[in-house]
């Protein structure tokens, strides 16, 4: 186990990744949605820093994807649900998604599901504190705490105050066959294409 | 939790309070303009009523097209059963026309049950003649925890005919369940010899409960089986149990009405004290679709024998 990030790292991306937003995309129209249970935390952190450097209050809201996962069904247990709290209109805003930690995409593409069902956003941002590569869907971070080399069975974990009692970040070295699912044949590609022929091939 | 819901015996203290808290969340999705998330995408679930109901089967409905299954809903008039088929002919039809789920009403105490050994897919009990109807005691307690914030120590009356209630028997095993305190209302006649043994007490005068109660719970009269004789008429029992403005008066401040419909008013409930603010009669009806969609949702979000089939992303 190695500690990637200590609370005062976590404090200097956070503050980075504030002026980087309020740079790039201005205070008007902005809106932070963090995604839970972590990424809520981290957004209001970000709203605080942003109203420190520019004075403006920017709204934030709070995401549960679960209904919009796309392995729903895998796990032997229906996936845990929160609450989704967005106390405004997302269209017409510039919405900054903030999550902890950016892996294969996959909880990007739910979030970004959802909140085209709660409206239609001018455009949509992502800020995560650690991206650790491993993407298996076309999706980046416009802002990003750090970037941490992984291997694909590490688990990385972001911890912060509100929920762990503490700042930080860590990678636990992976055990083996954390990847879910194999990828099934493709019919008509796995077995000889016509009965008969196959067998004399 | 259990793979079926067929009695508020399947679910512990703990399910139920999950069940609750999941319910809570997709009480939201019910505020957005979009009601609807695509969670349960791909499944089926069949609405099997042998009985007429309303609010149940659209509940249902709504709660499984919310989670974006496809829903199958079947009455017992114009269908085959009008031809004689019987309940297991019906079922493996369904079963094998792929249904994930299937919600059953029937006036055969334990049909759900019985269902279960016929089909794989998950059973949830909408009401099953005068034994049980789990769901609307689970949107009752949510109805409670959210209007008066806990169940715990809940001094809740159910009055009414009893005997013949399945909503009675539910609501009253899942608050004992929860550790409120039950207390069953009506004519000796209507009261089940063996209520003692639920865990609950028993009273047959309403005037001497009401000043004590955070929840009074009318049960409809079922004036069908009035000329059974349980009791003398139905205008002595709207005099002796029915919830009038003086009855009204007699409740604590803060406490809550409850009535799981339809309702008969002028019998048990007089026409405005159902329109009371402490009236929470259509909020039972909306909390119905949430605590419906999480029960769906844990019953078939889960890697279930259909689970296997079903499609990533």
């Amino acid at each position: 186990m190695s500690r990637i990030l200590g609370p005062d790292d976590v404090r200097r991306a956070l503050a980075r990744i504030a002026h980087e937003i309020v740079e790039r995309e201005h205070t008007d129209g902005l809106v932070l949605v963090g995604i839970a249970d972590r990424g809520d935390h981290l957004a209001f952190r970000l709203s605080r820093e942003i109203s420190k450097i520019e004075g403006a209050e920017v709204p934030v809201g709070v995401l549960d994807i679960t209904f919009y996962r796309d392995d729903i069904g895998l796990s032997a247990e229906a996936p845990e649900v929160h609450e989704t709290r967005i106390p405004f209109d997302v269209s017409g805003r510039t919405v900054v998604l903030v999550d902890d930690v950016l892996f294969t995409g996959r909880t990007i593409r739910a979030a970004m599901d959802a909140l085209m069902d709660l409206g239609r956003p001018r455009r949509i941002r992502l800020a995560v504190l650690v991206d650790r590569g491993h993407r298996e869907l076309p999706i980046r971070a416009d802002f990003v705490g750090k970037n941490v080399p992984t291997q694909l069975a590490d688990d990385v974990r972001v911890m912060i105050t509100e929920v762990d009692g503490e700042d930080g970040a860590i990678v636990q070295e992976g055990s083996t066959g954390r990847r879910l699912t194999e990828a099934p044949p493709i019919a008509g590609h796995e077995a000889p294409a016509i009965a008969g022929q196959g067998e004399s091939a | 939790m259990n793979e079926h819901l067929l009695s508020m015996h399947d679910v512990t203290a703990e399910d139920v309070v999950r069940i609750l808290d999941t319910a809570e969340s997709f009480r939201e999705v019910g505020t957005r303009v979009i009601k609807k998330v695509p969670a349960l995408r791909g499944r089926t679930v069949v609405n099997l009523f042998y009985e007429n109901s309303t609010r149940t089967r659209i509940s249902f409905e709504l709660a499984a097209k919310r989670l974006s299954a496809d829903v199958i809903n079947f009455a017992s008039g114009g269908s085959s059963v009008s031809k004689g088929e019987s309940l297991k002919d019906t079922a493996l039809t369904l079963q094998a026309m792929g249904a994930d789920a299937i919600v059953i009403r029937h006036s055969s105490s334990g049909s759900p049950y019985q269902l279960t050994k016929w089909v794989r897919g998950h059973v949830l009990n909408a009401g099953d003649g005068t034994h049980e109807h789990p769901t609307q005691a689970l949107l009752d307690l949510y109805t409670m925890r959210e209007r008066l914030g806990r169940l715990e120590g809940l001094r809740v009356a159910i009055v009414g005919d009893v005997l013949h209630s399945r909503v009675a028997r539910s609501l009253s095993f899942g608050l004992v369940k929860m550790g409120a305190d039950v207390t069953l209302v009506g004519p000796a006649t209507l009261i089940p010899p063996d209520a003692p043994a639920w865990g609950v007490q028993v009273s047959h005068d309403v005037d001497e409960v009401l000043s004590k109660l955070d929840v009074c719970y009318l049960l409809r009269v079922q004036t069908e089986r009035q000329r059974l004789e349980y009791f003398p008429s139905v205008r002595e029992y709207a005099r002796l149990f029915g919830l009038n403005r003086a009855r009204v008066g007699l409740l604590p401040e803060g406490s809550l009405i409850m009535h799981p419909g339809p309702m008969n008013r002028g019998v048990e409930i007089d026409s405005d004290v159902a329109d009371l603010p402490q009236s929470v009669i259509e909020d039972q009806v909306t909390n119905g679709i949430a605590v419906r969609m999480a029960l769906l949702y844990l019953l078939l979000g889960g890697r279930g024998e259909s689970g296997e089939q079903a499609s990533r992303g």
